[in-house]
């Protein structure tokens, strides 16, 4: 290891910062124009798309990728990133980025929808292009509710949860069972890639970016459909402190939605 | 030339691979079926791309991400399956992709549907209405032209009876090469510049001019452009013997080449009988269809139908005469449009009851 002398240690003033001083503007993720975000604080979908943009960052996939957006809380980036953009319709990302993929067919196409967008509106979308075998990457943000919306119930919210159409907490008998998405997609013919992350800690977030990676080295190779599904905390729709939002998304979503790798085409490394 | 004896869908997907269509998706619906067949066979011939969509919602859907990847797109259906796209259809409006729906009607009752679309919002779509297999080609290029050139949908009418009828088609000529993207279309290699492209229904100011999506500066700027194209589309129709006519009928697509016969036949025995068929259905042909009828006695719209373009007809003329509608056909059980009262004999009676009437 190289360490320099004590003598060699510059230092630092406390007055200003120094000219090269990397600024908070620096700390702004590549491949994210702006730092800031309307979304709220304690949001997970910001950290879940720059895990995003790190792992495109890291392939060197900038200027070979398309994102397709679809409608919910984070359409706030369809317009703050430096990859091309298509936004879609609410539950439409899939089918229209199978239109994009069928044109630039060696490019990284990837969609970006909440559970809403693509469990709820459009869920037929993502399963009929996991099947055609489209080679494309998608990611749901799950939340468990339509944040956008103000937090009401979609198909994967977990049973006892909260929502505004569900104050007493969802049943099984008056509301339905979640369903389990990632589970879903890793029974189809057709898909290179299913993993569920979560970004209520850093070790989690650590192994969503890697699980992103793996998504789009499967795309890479032209192995099929890849499938990420992010656990995101949604403290707004979810009626609960900013602070406490990390440990309920561990105690309530992630039972029923567990964290890991449900099917890899890839070679293991 | 060589010629070969096909359907008229054959027509209208030879006509979409030679104005450069490269992207095809649909859903089989009756008429529309004969048409999505025959893309599957002729776009992979030509390097394009046909998928045979698991519903019109996913067609549709394709084709909004093929057209801003800078593909000329089309798709299509018949009366619910164009239904459930009217969503796509006004939204893609706003985003300012421009790909080609084929409005394959059965008879004629989906007239509202194409002209005024079942979509939200402010938004228009031109629409064209060939009169059978022999303007398809010119009127399917067209329409891609001003899918380009407006950034806009653009329906093209067909039916039932055009889809089936067989016709001679050239098939000799080579296809020519469909056209550059346009600039605006993605392909990815504006990533990691700086200023990466975006396509969205929303707006194409981005965070980093430091707004966002602005969403009254947005609809203000679809706004103008929807203006722009409603006054640069030139609105088209065709006359028959209208100068000296004491009754004029106004018809389109299937209909018009009844009407023609009639016309034609009438004028043989003296009577002064004319036609407005109307070729652009939006912007609709008004101004001709007002002049073709100043001097006129009466007026009939005739439609396969209970009378839907007629509402057009008197929006164009502001009472300056009398109009009729010769609608409400019955039609057989198939449920494909196909109306046994529509003959040139029924509507020869009809015409002449006319003449008795205001003569
Ligand atoms: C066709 C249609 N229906 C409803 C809406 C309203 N809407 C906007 S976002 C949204 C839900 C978003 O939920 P989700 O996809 O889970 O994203 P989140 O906001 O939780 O990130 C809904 C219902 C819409 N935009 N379009
Ligand atoms: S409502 Fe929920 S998902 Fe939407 S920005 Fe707020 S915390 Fe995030
Ligand atoms: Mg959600």
């Amino acid at each position: 290891m190289n360490r320099r002398n004590n003598d060699e240690l510059r230092v630092i003033a406390t007055e200003h910062a120094p000219d090269d001083a990397n600024q908070v503007a620096d700390f702004t993720p590549g491949l994210i124009d702006v730092g800031e975000h309307h979304l709220c604080p304690g949001c997970g979908e910001p950290i879940a798309i720059r895990a995003v943009m790190d792992a495109i960052a890291l392939l060197g996939l900038a200027d070979t990728c398309i994102a397709v957006f679809g409608i919910g809380c984070s359409t706030a980036f369809s317009n703050n990133l430096d990859v091309e953009v298509l936004q879609a319709l609410h539950g439409r990302a899939p089918s229209v980025a199978t239109g994009v993929a069928r044109v630039h067919p060696g490019l990284a196409v990837f969609t970006i929808q909440g559970d809403g967008d693509m469990a709820n509106e459009g869920l037929q979308e993502v399963l009929h292009a996991a099947a055609r075998g489209e080679n494309i990457v998608c990611i749901m943000l799950n939340n468990g509710v339509f944040g956008e919306t103000g937090g009401h119930l979609t198909v994967t919210t977990t049973i006892g949860q909260r929502t505004k159409n569900t104050l007493d907490g969802r049943t099984a008998a008056e509301h339905g069972h979640p369903m389990r998405i990632a589970e879903l997609l890793a029974q189809i013919d057709g898909v290179g890639y299913v993993a569920r992350g979560a970004v209520n800690d850093a070790g989690n977030v650590a192994r969503t970016k890697r699980m992103v990676v793996e998504a789009f080295t499967a795309q890479q190779a032209g192995l099929g459909l890849s499938f990420v599904e992010i656990l995101t905390m949604c403290p707004t729709g979810w009626f609960v402190p900013t602070d406490e939002a990390p440990d309920y998304l561990a105690s309530t979503l992630a039972g029923t939605h567990g964290v890991g790798v449900l099917r890899s085409a890839l070679e293991p490394a | 030339m060589t010629t070969r004896l096909v359907e008229g869908s054959a027509v209208v997907a030879e006509a979409m691979v030679r104005a450069g269509c490269r992207f095809f998706a649909g859903y089989p619906m009756t008429p529309f079926t004969e048409v999505l067949e025959h893309m599957a066979e002729s776009l992979p011939r030509v390097d394009g791309v046909c998928i045979n969509a698991e519903s019109e919602l996913e067609a549709v859907g394709m084709v909004w991400g093929a057209a801003a990847a800078g593909a000329r797109a089309a798709t299509g259906s018949t009366g619910q399956g164009l239904s459930l796209m009217q969503e796509s259809i006004a939204e893609a409006a706003m985003a300012g992709i421009g790909f080609v729906v084929l409005n394959m009607a059965r008879g004629q009752g989906d007239y509202f549907q194409a002209t005024r679309g079942g979509g939200h919002g402010d938004y228009r779509t031109p629409v064209l209405a060939p009169s059978g297999p022999a303007e398809v080609t010119e009127l399917v290029a067209d329409a891609f032209e001003l899918a380009e050139r407006w950034r806009n949908p653009v329906v093209v009418v067909g039916d039932y009876y055009m889809a089936h009828t067989w016709v001679d088609l050239d098939v000799a000529a080579a296809v020519p090469d469909p056209p550059p993207a346009p600039d605006w279309a993605l392909d990815g290699s504006s990533g990691g510049t700086g200023s990466a492209k975006l396509v969205s229904p929303l707006g194409t100011t981005k965070q980093r001019d430091g707004v966002g999506y602005d969403l009254a500066a947005h609809y203000d700027h679809c706004a103008q452009r929807r203006q722009a194209m409603t006054e640069g589309i030139a609105p088209r129709a065709e006359c028959l013997h209208t100068d000296d006519a004491d009754v004029v009928l106004v018809a389109y697509g299937t209909m018009a080449r009844y009407a023609e016969a009639v016309v034609t036949a009438c004028r043989t025995e003296g009577l002064r009988l004319g036609l407005v068929r109307p070729i652009t259905l939006w912007p609709y042909p008004s101004e001709i269809v007002a002049e073709a009828c100043a001097e006129t006695k009466v007026v009939a719209v005739y439609e396969n139908n209970a009378g839907q373009m007629i509402d057009d007809v008197n929006l164009a003329l502001l009472g300056a005469a009398p109009v009729v509608g010769i609608n409400g056909f019955r039609t057989d059980s198939s449920a494909f449009g196909i109306a046994p009262d529509v003959t040139v004999e029924n509507l020869t009676a009809s015409v002449q009851a006319l003449f008795e009437q205001y003569g």
